[in-house]
């Protein structure tokens, strides 16, 4: 016939305007909470993913090297300094030690780069090394070089669109202007790789006018103690030593304390949405004074109004967390290059990573926090005594 | 002891109300019984009691003194009272109510106020009486409209079904026609005759309208609390 559930729902689309305003607080609020529930699981996320493509989880460079691609290219190549590459036998050596891959950062300006010229960063590597140490590397076209010698060049998926290359093209390494043949463009790997040009260690060698190296990239075994290995590493002269874990943990560090004010801010958003719903509720069991009462006389139980009010609450949150879910997972992009602007520093990838379970995790809260603010209005309906609102007239 | 046919029984029921530091002694013990089927209305100025003694006849409200029994069981009286809950529990059981403003749920249909009660609560077949009772108040043409779409005798013919809908045995109706016009009044009074008549129906009325007194077949007069059998 009609039962509570309807006699709720019908009730809340007495005052449309009051129960959609409500429920685009809760939309919001469970919009912006979810965002960031699944910016925490997929910052990490990211950043392992980085981390993992690296393929290494240590790199030793000299004193004084500027390790980010990005600070070598600020600086050219100016501020480089060189190791002696018999070191990675040395390091090669230690019991921890699963592979080592000798790399070769080089900048070089290029004036046709940009409006008044920029840096060319280039990457010499050892193709017996390191195309081992980064299997998950694919080509969308070519492959990796015929041999270490060769005057060949495997782009980045970006800097192959930016120099708009293609395979079987050349290339000018600048300042020197060394013709070097396209061999291979990557995949988009949504890493610092999609930047990069490659070249073979010892072509880039024969460039530059060196015999060193810049960086050695060491790949530990698999349940090697990093930490002992570290430590050892440290003993080495003139070197530094980066380990990814530690890196990983400051940069958690630091976005931390940002999760942290942006969690509560996001709380805050969520228990203004609810004073909303109970203020909502509140109102329509006040105007249904006489209505409630009447259900009383006709048998409804202090309970049952209880229920029926509760239901209102739990359907206004439900219908309006549903939605923020929803839009949130479908805005998934956006609030990625929102973020994005916000941080120091952001891993390529997905940062907002919003899932089934993430979202049925936000959808309790949401539901439970609900409950808890429909409680006083629905007590309030409850015991309301039939004949004084009968009375209110 | 009690007589079967007595289905509520008020000895000296009196209720006070407070108002401020004042005492206001809104009904001064009366007494009176009910017999099963009987159709009786009150008639009184206004404040003489007659919607608090009908609201403690329907166990709508606790007395301040006296007795009420209902069919020769002690619900008030001696100082015992009723929760709101176990006054539920009668009133659901016994007692259907019609008020002078109808108090339908203006979100639901007409069919859906007449089974808004079996919600709540709902003794065996009264899913049946809902069509039952649209057809019998004549207003089944307006099942599926609003109650701001139908007019406001057929509005109290609403709230009459709703009343009946769970098979009370008493009716308690305060001022029933007392928001519309004499002819809409007429056909009320006539629709409550026929249902006091026909199914037995116990109806407890207050009315300011002395032809709709005249189709009780008793009545009583209230003046400052108390009552006299006329
Ligand atoms: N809840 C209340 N609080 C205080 N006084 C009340 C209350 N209800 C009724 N009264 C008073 O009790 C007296 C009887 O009221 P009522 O039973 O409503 O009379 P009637 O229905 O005959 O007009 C009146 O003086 C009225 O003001
Ligand atoms: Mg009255």
């Amino acid at each position: 016939m009609i039962s509570k559930f309807q006699i709720a729902y019908k009730s809340l689309l007495r005052k449309k305007v009051r129960t959609l305003l409500t429920v685009v607080g809760i939309t919001l609020s469970s919009l912006v909470l979810v965002s960031l529930f699944g910016f925490n699981q997929g910052y990490e996320k990211a950043l392992n993913h980085d981390i993992d493509n690296m393929g290494y989880q240590i790199m030793v460079m000299a004193k004084g090297c500027p390790y980010e691609a990005a600070t070598l290219m600020l600086q050219g190549g100016k501020g480089l300094r060189y190791m002696d590459p018999g070191m990675v036998r040395d390091i090669a050596k230690r019991p921890e030690v699963q592979a080592t891959t000798p790399i070769l950062m080089q900048a070089f300006f290029d004036p046709n780069k940009g409006e008044s010229g920029g840096i060319a960063g280039y990457f010499g590597v050892d193709p017996s090394s390191y195309p081992a140490m980064k299997p998950f590397l694919r080509f969308r076209k070519g492959s990796w070089f015929v041999s270490d010698t060769a005057r060949e060049v495997v782009m980045g998926y970006e800097a192959a669109e930016l120099e708009q290359r293609e395979v079987g093209d050349m290339t000018m390494v600048p300042e020197k202007n060394v013709p070097l043949k396209v061999v291979g463009i990557l995949e988009r790997t949504g890493t610092q790789d999609d930047g990069t040009i490659f070249v073979p260690l010892k072509t880039l060698q024969q460039i530059a006018g060196t015999d060193k190296i810049t960086t050695i990239g060491i790949k530990a075994k698999k349940d090697a103690d990093l930490v002992r290995l570290e430590n050892e590493l440290y003993q080495l002269p003139d070197v530094q030593v980066v380990s990814f874990s530690q890196v990983k943990q400051t940069i958690m560090k630091l976005i931390g304390t940002a999760r942290v004010m942006v969690l509560s801010i996001a709380l805050i958003a969520v228990f203004i949405a609810m004073v909303g719903v109970a203020n909502t509720v509140l109102m329509s069991v006040y105007e249904r004074k006489q209505e409630i009462g009447i259900l009383k006389t006709m048998g409804a139980m202090p309970h049952d109004i209880f229920v029926l009010v509760w239901t209102e609450t739990l359907m206004l949150c439900a219908g309006g967390s549903v939605v923020g879910i929803m839009a949130a997972m479908l805005c998934n992009g956006i609030t990625d290059l929102f973020i994005r602007r916000l941080l120091p520093y952001a891993p390529s990838g997905g940062l907002v990573a919003i899932d089934f379970r993430l979202a049925l995790y936000t959808l309790g809260i949401i539901l439970v926090v609900g409950l808890l603010s429909g409680l006083y209005p629905a007590w309030q309906a409850g015991r309301m005594r039939p004949l004084e609102s009968i009375r209110s007239e | 002891m009690a007589d079967t046919d007595i289905t509520l029984d008020a000895r000296g029921l009196s209720r006070a109300y407070r108002r401020g530091s004042e005492e206001i002694l809104a009904l001064d013990g009366v007494t009176l019984s009910i017999k099963r089927g009987e159709f009786v209305s009150f008639m009184g100025p206004s404040g003489s009691g007659k919607t608090t003694l009908v609201n403690l006849l329907g166990c709508l409200d606790n007395p301040s003194a006296g007795e009420l029994h209902l069919a020769g069981k002690k619900i008030f009286g001696e100082g015992k009272r009723l929760s709101e809950r176990e006054l539920t529990v009668v009133r659901r059981e016994v007692f259907g109510y019609i008020f002078q403003n109808f108090y339908l749920v203006p979100s639901l249909t007409v069919r859906e106020n007449v089974a808004v009660p079996l919600a709540f609560y709902r003794k065996p077949g009264a899913e049946a009486e809902v069509d039952r009772l649209l057809k019998l108040l004549g207003i089944e043409h307006r099942a599926n409209h609003l109650p701001r779409e139908i007019s406001g005798g057929e509005m109290q013919r609403v709230a009459i079904a709703r009343a009946l809908v769970n098979r009370p045995e008493i009716l308690l109706a305060d001022e029933p026609t007392g928001n519309l016009d004499s002819r809409r009044s007429t056909e009320i009074g006539e629709v409550l005759q026929e249902l006091n008549r026909s199914s037995g129906l116990t109806i407890v009325m207050v009315t300011h309208d002395p032809g709709l007194a005249k189709l009780g077949g008793r009545h009583i007069e209230m003046r400052d609390g108390r009552a006299y059998e006329g």
